[in-house]
């Protein structure tokens, strides 16, 4: 290599961590900083991110699983020590309670002796996804999206650094968006919280386009990389188009479109897990690639993310695959290697022609939140992902390892001792518990409730949360304080499911009137029609999975119950109960199947219902599956079960067997 | 310990019903949608034993319809809030639509989540329609027959629009529509006479402000032509479910409406009316209009199991014998 050839400087280096406590996952961060990783990635716990002390009931099993729980300023102060926040790059997966993860920030910040306006880093903040995948919302659309645009004017006032807002088109794949749905829903987003931000008058006419500038994005990249960096490009034109025309930014340094990446992560297959890193390095081209669409910051999952959480080595190895591409390639040595291609630019035509198209859709019906509330968004995106399924079903979409080229040997990755995947210390949850209840014994409670009632008073009068969401961080109020105060004052929402879709019916599928004519046939044995409760207990909000079988299970003559995501143990069996179902399916994403299923069978035995069969789908380890099936469960479930005709076989027998009537073959 | 739900006799299980018993409600419940002759028996003789004590004339059949979209859910959730406030005890027959292709239904969407899970005096059913034209399927009747016994407010919710409605109609004590603001097919349809006049109009998401109103208005011209109901004058009323407002007056309107029936006898009438309707749909499907023909007409049909105030399940079971025998009938 040349010593004068000059290139460009790499994009920001993440890897999304946190588990078990505070301290455990400053110690991760450390060790990922000292390996060459440039900025955090912190993964909350879904108690965080959903607005629940440790010691709440709805946390049981939850705290520490998918990221760091933090109850207070002291966790936050021990998630960042020895880390010196003026001179890092933080960004934060936190939604629902994002203007109280930033207040803690702050607070740290400040006891750190550094000023909050130098602080840089991104929260995500962008609810209205939140409702259509990933599920960690708590209010209403209208309350949320204005504790949104609190933070966003807040920060753009006081920490000029900070992208206050992430618009994420990122889940919108992962519930099953084509590029061309990514593309409207994550514009229509923006363009709804820009709306709100304007209409707010908190910031005056003359800085709006300092706020246009501040807002960035959050993207998926997915396998087919050609097609997809050709989104980013589209994405890249139809964002300057829009903040000029709609905001008239002038300034072409604000209109461009900043993007961070987590590439694919639905794509990941659990079988031959180990061709993931391929899978991984393509996508990440996808987001590289074109220069003049490059991504600033990218994060990547580790290659057994479908079999459990990760290892530090499995993400060093992450780590590594984007050193490797920055530094060793000649990538970053060139101009944009797309511009001027013909090809290239009809695609990226096509899509903007296909996301305006949509995006007129939505404005009809009155911008994104409406279309979000009448469940139409919802909708569209479950048939996207119904269509995915189904073409993976017959084969047309083809997945390597999955449902074709499937024989392996046996893979030496997986054969430790751990199995390939992290465990989580299962102390973790108690330690947290037993330092929350102390930290809230030693603190002054007079503070603490003054701290409260003026967020109250905020939160009613309309005021901007953040100042006051700062000061209750300083006065050592907790997570489940804090949201409280604006459950009651804003209310809690559910969020439509989008299984109420009209699709024509796989025609011609032998394997699928096969299984119509199994449920059918049982149904008429049995005497009534086969009746099928789909639970998603716990914080978890993946629900892609359990629409899935949600519809697939329509389609196939069940009768469905399913009520949506985060439900108690309680509610799940007597749900069961009251609707006479004839099989209970549990989907759990989070690591808190044990805890989960040990629950909901106290309940079942409480109630007098213990006959109703239970099966569960989720990210299992083998270990756990095996210790489910001994304590009961018929059935378990994991991303390698792709044909979905089997597994409605497998229920409509877990059901005959359940019943004494011979199993069908 | 309780014997499971499922090994009571069919006299055990009324009286464990009758206690409000979770367990047995829901086995009574999965008992009446069994179709297999033996079920059939026992939802019978089940039925028989429910009847033979009176209790659930106390009780209070609601059906909640509506378009789709209207809100009826929430509507439902709120009354259901109101109502255990007053201490009573609320069970629901939700009623979704199947698919006609497989006959898979998604049901109970989002009902349930808005009324507290752990709360004993609520107990909520979901009934696909499996392609009943009616809307309503016939496992409907019998089944609020059970919720009678156990609850003291017992809603049946149904989808659809228009001529959908007339059948829950024919089996509530009263009926309470549910109209959307700013879709004129409510007005329409009463206009045309295609919507059965209900006994109670309200109009949701009054929080939508003037277009609200407006639809307020328009009901309550479109309702002057229409005729009221006996003594009762059908009153037009205005609530927001996610507001909170106007659910208290919603339910003593419907709670007024029940007292004037109780008061004037036609109550009872009313039931046994159902009742017999229920018996000439059963017989109906099984034996079609020749069969009607060969017990005298329908008129004539109704009228007599309307007087005979026998118990139901007789009833229906001399009628199937007096047809399954050749020859002239003297029933």
């Amino acid at each position: 290599m040349s010593e004068t050839v000059k290139r460009d400087r790499p994009w920001l280096m993440r890897t999304y961590s946190g588990h078990s406590s505070a301290k455990a996952s400053n110690e991760l961060y450390r060790m990922n900083l000292s390996k060459g990783q440039t900025g955090l990635s912190v993964a909350f716990d879904l108690p965080t991110q959903t607005g629940y002390d440790s010691d709440h009931p709805l946390a049981r099993g939850e705290v520490g699983k998918v990221g760091v729980p933090i109850d207070h300023i002291g966790d936050m102060e021990a998630l960042f020590d020895n880390i010196p926040l003026d001179q890092m790059n933080t960004s934060m997966t936190i939604n629902a309670t994002a203007p109280w993860l930033l207040a803690l920030y702050v607070a740290v910040a400040e006891r750190q002796g550094v000023d909050p306006s130098q602080l840089q880093g991104t929260t995500q903040n962008d609810v209205l996804k939140e409702y259509l995948s990933r599920g960690t919302y708590i209010y209403p659309p209208g309350p949320s999206v204005r504790l949104t645009t609190d933070l966003i004017t807040y920060t753009v006032e006081n920490i000029p650094k900070w992208n206050p807002t992430n618009i994420c088109s990122y889940h919108l794949q992962e519930a099953g968006a084509t590029p061309t749905q990514e593309l409207a829903y994550a514009l229509s987003t923006a363009t709804a919280i820009l709306d709100a931000v304007r209409d707010s008058g908190q910031v005056p006419a003359e800085r709006f386009a300092t706020v246009v500038g501040r807002i960035s994005f959050f993207v998926n990249a997915g396998i087919r990389f050609v097609e997809e960096t050709c989104k980013l490009r589209a994405f890249g034109a139809m964002w300057n188009k829009l903040a000029e025309e709609r905001y008239g930014v002038s300034d072409e340094k604000q209109r461009r479109f900043r993007y961070g990446v987590q590439v694919n992560s639905l794509g990941l297959t659990e079988s031959q897990p180990e061709n993931n890193v391929q899978r991984i390095v393509l996508e990440m081209l996808a987001v590289t690639l074109s220069k003049n669409a490059r991504a600033r910051a990218i994060q990547l999952p580790a290659w057994n993310e479908a079999l459990g959480l990760p290892r530090p080595w499995d993400q060093q190895w992450a780590l590594r695959m984007q050193q490797v591409l920055a530094l060793e390639t000649d990538l970053l040595e060139y101009g944009d290697l797309l511009d001027g291609s013909p090809v290239v630019e009809a695609k990226v035509q096509e899509l903007i022609a296909g996301a305006e198209a949509e995006i007129a859709r939505v404005a009809e019906q009155g911008g994104m939140v409406q279309a979000i509330e009448s469940g139409y968004v919802k909708r569209e995106l479950v048939k996207s992902h119904t269509l995915r399924m189904r073409n993976i079903e017959s084969g047309d979409l083809k997945i390597v390892g999955v449902n074709c080229y499937t024989q392996t040997a046996e893979s030496p990755l997986t054969g430790g001792s751990d199995s390939g995947i992290m465990k989580v210390d299962v102390q973790a949850e108690r330690e947290q518990i037993a330092a929350l209840q102390a930290f809230r014994a030693s603190r002054d409670q007079g503070g603490v409730d003054i701290a409260l009632e003026d967020l109250r008073k905020a939160a009613a009068n309309g005021d901007n949360i953040m100042h006051c969401s700062i000061a209750c961080a300083r006065a050592g109020v907790t997570t489940g304080e804090w949201s409280e105060v604006l459950r009651e004052a804003f209310g809690e929402y559910r969020a439509p499911t989008g299984i109420d879709i009209a699709m024509a019916g796989q025609a011609g599928s032998a394997a699928m009137d096969e299984v119509r004519e199994k449920v059918r046939q049982t149904g008429e044995e049995l005497g009534r029609p086969l009746r099928l409760l789909i639970g998603k207990p716990g914080l978890d909000g993946h629900s892609n999975g359990a629409e899935q079988i949600a519809v697939k299970g329509r389609d196939a003559g069940f009768e469905i119950v399913y009520e949506g995501i985060r439900l108690t143990p309680s509610h799940i069996a007597r749900a069961a109960q009251e609707e006479g179902v004839h099989l209970i399916g549990l989907s759990v994403l989070s690591g808190s199947h044990l805890e989960l299923v040990e629950d909901i069978q106290a309940e079942l035995k409480k109630i007098g219902a213990t006959d109703v069969p239970l099966i569960i789908g989720g990210i299992i380890p083998e270990d756990d599956a095996q210790q489910l099936l001994s304590h009961g469960v018929q059935a378990v479930f994991t991303p390698k079960d792709v044909d979905m005709n089997v597994i409605m076989t497998n229920m409509v027998n877990i059901i005959r067997r359940t019943n004494g009537l011979e199993e069908l073959a | 310990m309780k014997k499971p739900a499922h090994t009571l006799s069919p006299e055990q299980l009324a009286a464990a019903v009758q206690r409000g018993e979770r367990a047995a409600l829901a086995e009574a419940l999965n008992l009446l949608d069994n179709r297999r002759p033996q079920s059939r028996a026992q939802a019978a003789e089940f039925l028989q034993k429910l009847q033979s004590n009176e209790s659930s004339i106390r009780s209070h059949l609601i059906g909640m319809t509506g378009p789709p979209g209207a809100g009826k859910s929430t509507l439902t959730a709120a009354l259901i809030d109101v109502w255990r406030q007053r201490g009573l005890r609320v069970g629901v027959l939700a009623v979704d639509p199947s698919s006609p292709v497989s006959g898979g239904a998604l049901l109970g969407d989002r009902l349930r989540m808005k009324t507290s899970a752990d709360d004993d005096g609520v107990f909520i059913r979901s009934l696909a329609c499996r392609g009943e034209f009616g809307g309503l399927s016939a496992e409907v009747w019998p089944m609020s027959l059970v919720m009678l016994a156990a609850f003291d407010v017992v809603i049946i919710e149904t989808v659809g629009v228009g001529q959908r409605e007339i059948d829950i109609s024919r089996m509530c004590d009263t009926t309470c529509f549910v109209a959307q603001p700013g879709s004129g097919d409510s007005v329409q349809f009463l206009k045309a006479g295609i919507l059965e006049v209900p006994h109670v109009l309200v109009v949701n998401k009054e929080d939508m402000g003037a277009v609200a109103r407006r639809t307020l208005s328009e009901l309550g011209t479109a309702l002057c032509r229409a005729h009221t109901d006996g003594n009762w004058e059908v009153p037009v009323l205005s609530a927001s479910a996610t507001a909170g407002t106007g659910i208290d007056a919603l339910a003593d309107a419907l709670q007024e409406h029940r007292q004037v029936l109780a008061e004037s006898g036609e109550l009872q009438l009313r039931r046994w009316r159902y009742q017999a309707q229920w018996i000439l749909k059963r017989l109906q499907d099984e034996f079609g209009s020749h069969g009607i023909a060969r017990l005298g007409g329908e008129p004539a049909l109704l009228h007599k199991l309307t007087e005979q105030n026998l118990s139901l399940f007789e009833q229906h079971e001399t009628m199937r014998q007096n047809l399954l025998q050749p020859g002239d009938i003297h029933a």
